[in-house]
């Protein structure tokens, strides 16, 4: 898969807005596309949606498209931007974020079983409705850094930022977070 | 907030979020080709409506109308709103 990017001539023949390599590229990386938007949005619904528009947005712009360049790098910050214009939108639902039982089964392990399951989950309700309610900018950095673990060097690159930026980021998203939650420190201890 | 504090509210955030790691389990690939097509329709009907066939078509006395209008609001430009008003 990986030589398929590295072959010159899909990425010459797509930046030249062939549709065969087109495709050729777009069944090679929408897995990875998905992957990384889901990751942003935290909803597999509207980040299917989402590949679409990152992948037609690519398409466009295919003649903007530096075929000696990475496509992964070049769609992965495309799919950032069109991860954000949704968050601007305020179109993620609040009910999006609802996890599944399995996925709340793995965040309560995380959380310790020492805590009560109610308290668990308002827990849960509240960090969600408090990242939510960020600045789409730092919302995606908070949820990159801090969720996803993704190291800033990551993060700057697909947000086109320095690693300094991404760290004052972060910082003021975990300030307002902190506002917003209150006594979430004491939640816990 | 120090980096110490800073890394205890985003443990206490892990805990209460899970990261998440979906598989895309079906092909994007039609929904992508409707969407491409859809533009090439867009475009194809942009390109037809202001194609040198479809503005020859347009009747001589059309643009000398099209000329007068544009003539009349260059030489009276406060009879603007009258136009709104009728159109």
């Amino acid at each position: 898969m990986e030589l398929l990017e590295e072959h010159p001539t899909v990425l010459a023949q797509f930046a030249a807005g062939e549709l065969e390599a087109f495709e050729m590229l777009f069944r090679q990386f929408q897995g990875e596309v998905f992957g990384w938007i889901v990751r942003i949005v935290r909803d597999p619904a509207a980040a299917e949606d989402l590949t679409v528009e990152t992948f037609w947005r690519i398409y466009r712009g295919h003649a903007r498209f530096d075929p000696e360049r990475s496509f992964g790098a070049w769609a992965r910050r495309i799919a950032t931007n069109v991860a954000i214009d949704y968050l601007k939108t305020g179109q993620s639902r609040e009910g999006a974020w609802a996890a599944s039982p399995a996925v709340e089964s793995a965040q309560d392990q995380r959380a310790g079983n020492s805590v009560n399951p109610a308290i668990q989950r308002e827990l849960r309700e509240r960090t969600q409705l408090a990242l939510q309610h960020l600045p789409a900018k730092l919302r995606v950095v908070a949820t990159l850094a801090l969720i996803e673990e993704c190291p800033h060097s990551e993060i700057a690159a697909v947000l086109n930022i320095s690693a300094a930026a991404v760290k004052s980021r972060l910082f003021r998203a975990v300030r307002l977070l902190r506002k917003k939650l209150g006594n979430l420190d004491t939640t816990y201890e | 907030m120090n980096e110490q504090e800073q890394e205890k509210f985003a443990n206490h955030l892990r805990q209460s979020l899970a990261p998440m790691s979906r598989e895309l389990n079906r092909d994007l690939w039609p929904n992508m080709l409707r969407r491409v097509n859809e533009g090439a329709r867009q475009r194809q009907w942009i390109a037809v409506l202001f194609s040198p066939a479809a503005l020859s078509s347009v009747p001589w006395f059309d643009w000398a109308l099209l000329a007068a209008l544009v003539i009349g609001i260059c030489a009276f430009p406060q009879s603007i709103p009258i136009w709104l008003y009728h159109f």
